[in-house]
């Protein structure tokens, strides 16, 4: 009994790790560095970064769920063009919902959410984890990953946001010069480069915080030694 | 070792059914969704065309807005070829101005014509020979013109309207409702610093031909010419000689022209 209650707590153990190890220990934006180009897009504010959040989140952990469903049928020769099918498709219903029921978000994010398409995030997923998972675990992994997106999107909307209007969801925090209040808004942070260092500093954080992700240098200087001292020569 | 799903006839069928069960799905949703978003639309075009002419309020409720609409704009539909207001398009008796799209419109031949290559100066190919203008009232006196407009910019056709003081010749202001330009580039036409520019250019010169342009200062006659002129948008070049070439069209004697004529000689434009 006790090792039924060992299997079943590591299985569940495995489980929540699928489910949150995509969140710090392999980020997909920081660790993979993918899913860079709508998370520099879609952060100047907090709603938007939400809603983007919330729509690849959706369809990440769906498309594993379904490619995992089909992982046993679809035939290795159309696996890519099956999965496309299947992303494209879930990214279209959350498009039309999307402009259904947020229409000024929807307008507001544009291309992005088509986007969700191409982006590597979900397309890594199906091929890495849910060509080979049972749907469960695949879903949560989907999840998880979609999480690890969120919390960072999410992060970069609330300083994007916050320091760049002064506001946060709309509402006034900082009340900004312009508004008769004391607050100077940054300019670069509603600009899509800012994203970039503020990516840069937050992987910085995250490596120093676990510094196993740090990755080996692709080369090392060579210490410099006496003997590679020009020797001989005419001074 | 080859298992059976990798063979031709299993492969069609996982595609074949794949690609139904996809299709029927975004299509249900597509279709489903559909009122919502045409009510969203509607909304928002009278949200666009209040706004253009400086009516919008954050503070109104979509009733009021809708309300305000209906007190304020009038939609009109005209001919474009004689320049005469219509009741409705031949051949379409259930015909309501506010879903009339332009753009629809001039894919029926029986309601458009081909342009030829010298007029298509906007990326059209084909126009409409029916289209929906608005104008504003005050009273019984025409305000404000609103016309439709669109044009391809670098990756669309953008749609928006353009508005025009009763002197036909003032510009009120110029918005898009529609377009997929890039982000920071050409999407800057949404930008309220750049709409910001519109208002008060004039449209035609002493000779009665299209002065409008957007382009970049410079040459000879520039600070006298600058009424004439917006500047383009840094960075998308291709989307401003869209809008460029959009205004040029829709003002010019294949677009709105005859129907700006009938207009100054019915001596106002009411």
């Amino acid at each position: 009994m006790s090792a039924a209650a060992i299997t079943l707590s590591t299985v569940k153990g495995r489980r929540l790790a699928v489910l949150f190890d995509p969140v710090f220990n392999n980020n997909p934006i920081a660790l993979q560095i993918l899913g860079i180009c709508s998370a520099l897009a879609v952060t100047s504010n907090l709603r938007t970064s939400l809603v983007m959040s919330v729509a690849l989140t959706l369809v990440t952990a769906f498309s594993n769920l379904f490619i995992s469903l089909l992982r046993k049928q679809i035939p290795a020769s159309i696996r890519m063009i099956v999965q496309m099918v299947i992303i494209a498709s879930l990214v279209i219903v959350v498009d039309q919902i999307l402009r259904a029921v947020a229409f000024d978000l929807a307008r507001q994010l544009s291309v992005f959410v088509g986007l969700i398409i191409t982006n590597c995030i979900v397309m890594g997923r199906a091929e890495a984890f849910a060509m080979q998972n049972p749907p469960l675990p695949a879903f949560l992994d989907g999840l998880g990953n979609g999480l690890g997106y969120s919390v960072l999107l999410i992060a970069l909307g609330f300083i994007r946001e916050l320091l760049g209007s002064g506001t946060l969801l709309g509402a006034t925090i900082l009340p900004s010069v312009a508004g008769g209040g004391w607050y100077i808004g940054n300019g670069l942070l509603l600009l899509p480069p800012s994203a970039f260092f503020l990516i840069g500093l937050f992987i910085w954080a995250l490596r120093t915080w676990k510094p196993d992700q740090v990755e080996a240098p692709e080369f090392r200087l060579a210490p410099q030694v006496s003997g590679q001292e020009p020797e001989g020569e005419v001074h | 070792m080859r298992s059976h799903k990798e063979g031709p006839l299993s492969v069609l069928r996982v595609a074949l059914l794949v690609s139904l069960v996809s299709s029927v799905v975004v299509a249900a949703t597509a279709v489903g969704l559909q009122p919502m978003q045409q009510e969203n639309r509607r909304r928002d075009r009278e949200h666009q065309l209040l706004a253009i002419v400086g009516l919008d309020n954050d503070l109104l409720s979509d009733e009021q807005t809708s309300k305000l609409f209906r007190e304020r704009i009038a939609p009109r539909l005209v001919d474009l070829e004689t320049g005469d207001y219509l009741a409705t398009p031949p051949g379409e008796a259930g015909f309501d101005p506010l879903t009339w799209e332009g753009a629809r419109a001039a894919v029926n031949p029986a309601w458009s014509r081909r342009l030829t290559r010298e007029e298509d100066i906007a990326g059209l190919q084909r126009r409409e020979r029916y289209a929906v203008v608005y104008t504003l009232m005050q009273g019984e006196q025409v305000e404000t013109l609103i016309l439709p407009v669109r044009g391809y910019g670098l990756w669309s056709t953008l749609y928006g309207f353009l508005a025009i003081d009763a002197d036909l010749n003032t510009v009120r202001g110029l918005r898009f409702y529609e377009h997929k330009e890039t982000p920071g580039l050409g999407g800057e036409v949404d930008n309220p610093r750049w709409q910001a520019k519109w208002p008060g250019k004039r449209v035609f010169g002493e000779d009665g031909a299209v002065k409008l342009r957007v382009g970049k200062a410079g040459g000879a006659g520039s600070d006298e010419n600058s009424r004439w002129r917006v500047d383009a948008l840094a960075g998308a070049t291709l989307t401003s000689d869209g809008v460029n070439a959009m205004i040029r069209f829709w003002l010019g004697p294949t677009g709105y022209g005859p129907y700006l004529q009938t207009l100054r000689q019915s001596g106002s434009a009411s």
